[in-house]
């Protein structure tokens, strides 16, 4: 082995980095090729421009929200948006309270109207249907509005309803009320949050046809799954005709069961049930069998896509709740571009103020830093590339002013390993050792501190708002890359280094000059008389010195240190 | 050829020269006592701090590439709109207008919107509209008082399982109390919104400050460990070292990190709708500078008066100072050169 340990180490380091750059290219490479990457990063809708949207739930008196729920309504929405065509929309719950959804650019009125939608489905089984018009035929054959409901009608039941179908719901008033419905008019109003335990008037989505229903026998969030697809008749031939298939999960299956036993026993409208959603019907069907599996068929004049709509209507329209507008924020283009160009500005400046400042302070051993920078930088922006495609992360500028910052903490790391070396080299150690002595105690130090950066970034990755999480989740990925590049790069560059005859003989300008740094202990069995250190300092420091020394140094030391006595006198102060 | 702060750093390494951080305590700890004070009571002064749309809640509206900035159209347009809403019109950046108002309804905010962008002649893609409801402000300083208070025992548990003392613990997480505490001070001082971003800022802090605190405290824990026994210094002598002879380090990696937040300051302060980049790089430049500061000359001086009085360190602190006077006699002339 012609090699010493540290270069090969250092080698084995550096090709590790190689293949791990190599490997991320690769991928986002081919990503770019064979998939849907792109070559930069997403960006946020604060750089690109697009609206937020904040949506706060809206549930009945009384009730609160489940995180359950709300990521059930995350999911919902997400489903509705990609179905209306809207790419690349983000849809996050903020705390556990808010739903966040983002859409680039500026979203129609339509879109923004499908998102807030409350969409509460619910099963219903109907008491009462008629024509849409509030008009009453009188006995004289003439249609006559009917009249507004008198105030003073009787409003509960007189007997108590003992089901769903119960008739004894039809009070009076609720009747009055009925008949002075009309779909075109009121319908359009009544789309608020209608209590489940109560009756409830409203309208086909068409508008042709208003219904009186009897309290919610099955929520929508019973719904397990629905598809659409041809029927087949029993003996397994299709029948060519497009039906809806649900299937309920357990609890749904039981009250469906309870539900189907009842109607299949009555007539007309009472053997229906409509499916209703965000106060409106958009089915309902009749029921023909008792279904106690928990998967019934809706079968009728469906086309292909009328079920189809019909099927994502009952999948995905079981939210529970309905949402209230709590900030909306849109913005545009020009402004997101604009502060994207202040943030790449303020970090070329800030970058180029720190190449100085470190060349300044570390002469050639600046350009280490300044190298390490470089690939550190270029190992985020493959990250983020990466990470935009795979997960939709998406640069935002609290994220932008997160890897700005993060340049300090990066060079940090850097200056304190740097400074290890400066001071094992003060301790009179010759380069090589230096540096791995310095490296020995510096990575301590670099873990150490690494570890809290990443603890605050973990931390206010999970517990805060949404903006604050784009700015951790860079400080986080940098304090890695940052470990990765000073262990992988900057450390093995400074082994290769130390065997460079430029660095190894102490080049004024190689900023690890052991003469400018004010060794006392040079070479071989050789020490430099430290000339601005009182005696009793340059004792101490030797002391230090010698307990630091290899084995081999410390012969040599001793052996040198025997002349040098009489003129360092031993003990002292050192305050 | 050394530079000037290499030969300083020499000097203080080998401890020929020495700033006396824990000895002269007491001065350090009635400085940071009367900037607390100041910084508790500077935002009482200005009458609290100056809170953005949101935490107040309102609408929001920001019109770029304008030619007349003429803040009285903004007005009409937002009253012809909503009658009895008062416009606060401010221009930024020369080009730009930003107007806030109560909180409208969606439907008001899209007529304003479209209102003024045919009052200020630009396309309403030009328009940037934000509307935010008055709970959402509450929502994200509460999200944020729980991450600070989890990262805290977090960190405090982390540290003392790694520097095997709670002792570094305690003083780190008081000196970041301090941190925070000026850095809301000066920010109050120099009045800029209190926005989200700002609450970015104030959390990165929580990281840079205890981070800082580690790197020092690790110098201290290798010089009081690994010198204790053989260490003709006393417990604080060797505390003070270490602080000392990472002392350039510290000076280093605060410019290192101060000079992309500064620019970003500078930046953020003069570019239109940057408001993000600025109010965060503020929080950060103050938290940083405090930070450094607070670690050498708060965190390690309260670190060693909790230590000092433990017996081990008591009775090594007493072994010493028995055996200076001697060593001084023997040495005298090494005293005068100081």
């Amino acid at each position: 082995m012609a090699k010493s340990t540290p270069v090969k180490k250092a080698w084995r380091s550096l090709s590790w980095l190689g293949a791990i750059v190599i490997v991320l290219l690769g991928a986002l490479t081919a990503g770019v090729i064979w998939s849907n990457a792109t070559w930069l990063p997403k960006l946020a809708l604060d750089l690109q421009g697009g609206t937020q949207i904040i949506l706060a739930p809206q549930v009945e008196n009384g009730q609160t929200v489940q995180q359950q729920q709300l990521d059930q309504a995350v999911s919902i929405i997400r489903q509705r948006i990609d179905a209306s065509g809207v790419s690349e929309a983000e849809i996050s719950t903020e705390g556990s309270k808010n739903i966040v959804v983002s859409i680039p650019g500026t979203p129609d009125q339509q879109t923004l109207d499908r998102i807030k939608a409350s969409a509460k489905l619910d099963f219903r089984p109907v008491l009462l249907a008629g024509g849409p018009t509030n008009e009453v035929v009188g006995a004289d054959g003439k249609s006559t509005p009917a009249p507004t409901p008198a105030p003073g009608l009787q409003s509960t039941p007189s007997t108590k309803p003992t089901n769903g179908s119960d008739l004894a719901w039809i009070t009076p008033a609720l009747q009055a009320k009925f008949d002075a419905f009309s779909c075109a008019s009121d319908a359009a109003k009544s789309t608020g949050v209608a209590p489940a335990d109560k009756p409830l008037i409203t309208c086909d989505d068409g508008g042709t046809v208003k219904y009186l229903l009897g309290p919610v026998e099955v929520k929508g969030q019973d719904i397990k799954d629905a598809t659409s697809g041809l029927t087949s008749s029993s003996s397994g031939v299709t029948t060519g005709q497009w039906g809806v298939n649900i299937i309920f999960n357990d609890e749904g299956t039981k009250s469906f069961a309870t539900v189907t036993t009842r109607l299949n026993g009555l007539k007309g409208a009472q053997n229906q049930f409509a499916i209703v959603l965000d106060g409106k019907v958009i089915s309902a069907p009749t029921t023909n069998a008792v279904i106690t599996d928990g998967k019934p068929q809706i079968t009728g004049n469906f086309t292909q896509d009328t079920a189809k709509t019909l099927a994502d209507q009952l999948k995905f329209g079981a939210l529970p709740f309905s949402f209230q507008v709590q900030s909306q924020d849109t913005i545009s283009a020009t402004l997101g571009s604009s502060q994207l160009l202040s943030g790449l500005i303020a970090g070329l400046i800030g970058l180029i103020l720190v190449a100085i400042y470190t060349l300044f302070q570390y002469r050639l051993l600046g350009f280490v830093t300044i190298i390490s920078l470089i690939v550190a930088a270029a190992l985020t922006y493959l990250s983020i590339a990466l990470l935009s495609w795979h997960y939709g992360y998406r640069l935002s500028l609290a994220g932008v002013a997160g890897l700005i910052v993060a340049i300090g903490f990066t060079a940090d790391s850097f200056i304190v390993y740097f400074e290890r070396i400066r001071d094992e080299l003060r301790d009179g150690r010759g380069l090589e050792s230096a540096v791995e002595a310095g490296w020995k105690r510096a990575q301590r130090t670099i873990y150490a501190s690494k570890a809290t950066n990443l603890l605050a970034a973990i931390v206010l990755y999970v517990l805060a708002a949404a903006n604050v999480r784009g700015f951790a989740f860079t400080l986080g990925l940098t304090t890695i890359i940052d470990v990765l590049v000073v262990l992988l790069f900057t450390h093995p560059v400074l082994q290769l280094l130390a065997k460079t005859k430029f660095f190894n003989s102490g080049n004024a300008w190689s900023g690890l000059d052991p003469q400018a740094l004010g060794a006392v202990y040079r070479g071989a069995a050789q020490f430099r008389k430290p000339t601005a250190v009182s005696a009793g300092k340059a004792a101490t420091a030797g002391k230090e010195a010698a307990r630091r020394q290899t084995i081999a140094e410390r012969k040599a030391a001793e052996l040198a240190s025997a002349s040098a006595s009489s003129d360092s006198k031993t003990g002292g102060k050192d305050s | 050829m050394a530079s000037r702060l290499t030969k300083f750093g020499n000097d203080l390494y080998t401890g020929a020269r020495s700033f006396d951080f824990v000895g002269k305590r007491k001065i350090w700890y009635a400085i940071a006592a009367v900037m607390i004070i100041a910084s508790i009571l500077i935002p009482v002064i200005k009458g609290g701090f100056n809170f953005s749309i949101e935490f107040r809640g309102g609408s929001q509206f920001q019109i770029t590439n304008v030619d007349n900035t003429d803040t009285a159209k903004a007005q009409d347009a937002l009253s012809s709109i909503v009658p009895r809403a008062v416009a606060h019109t401010t221009v930024v950046n020369g080009d730009g207008v930003r107007v806030q108002t109560d909180q409208l309804s969606e439907e008001q905010t899209r007529q304003v919107a479209a209102a003024l962008a045919k009052a200020y002649e630009v396309p309403s893609t030009e328009v940037a509209s934000t509307f935010i409801g008055p709970s959402w402000g509450a929502d994200v300083t509460q999200q944020s008082i729980q991450g600070i208070v989890v990262f805290l025992l977090l960190a405090f548990i982390a540290m003392a399982l790694y520097f095997r003392t709670w002792k570094m613990s305690a003083a780190a997480i008081v000196s970041l109390f301090h941190d925070l505490i000026i850095t809301a001070g000066i920010y109050a001082l120099v009045g800029f919104e209190v926005s989200p971003a700002t609450m970015i800022g104030f959390l990165t802090i929580l990281g840079y400050s205890l981070y800082d605190t580690v790197v020092v405290f690790d110098k201290v824990r290798e010089n009081t460990k690994e010198e204790m026994e053989l260490s003709r210094r006393t417990f604080g002598e060797s505390v003070n070292l270490a602080v000392n002879q990472t002392l350039v380090r510290s000076i280093n990696t605060a410019v290192v990190a101060v000079l992309p937040v500064a620019s970003i300051l500078f930046i953020g302060a003069f570019a239109l709708g940057a408001d993000t980049l600025r109010d965060i790089s503020l929080a950060l430049l103050i938290g940083i500078v405090v930070g450094t500061y607070s670690t050498i000359f708060l965190a390690a001086p309260m670190y060693s008066q909790f230590r000092e009085g433990e017996a081990a360190v008591k009775k090594h602190d007493a072994k010493v100072l028995a055996i200076r006077p001697k060593a001084a006699k023997a040495d005298s002339v090494a005293v005068a050169a100081e």
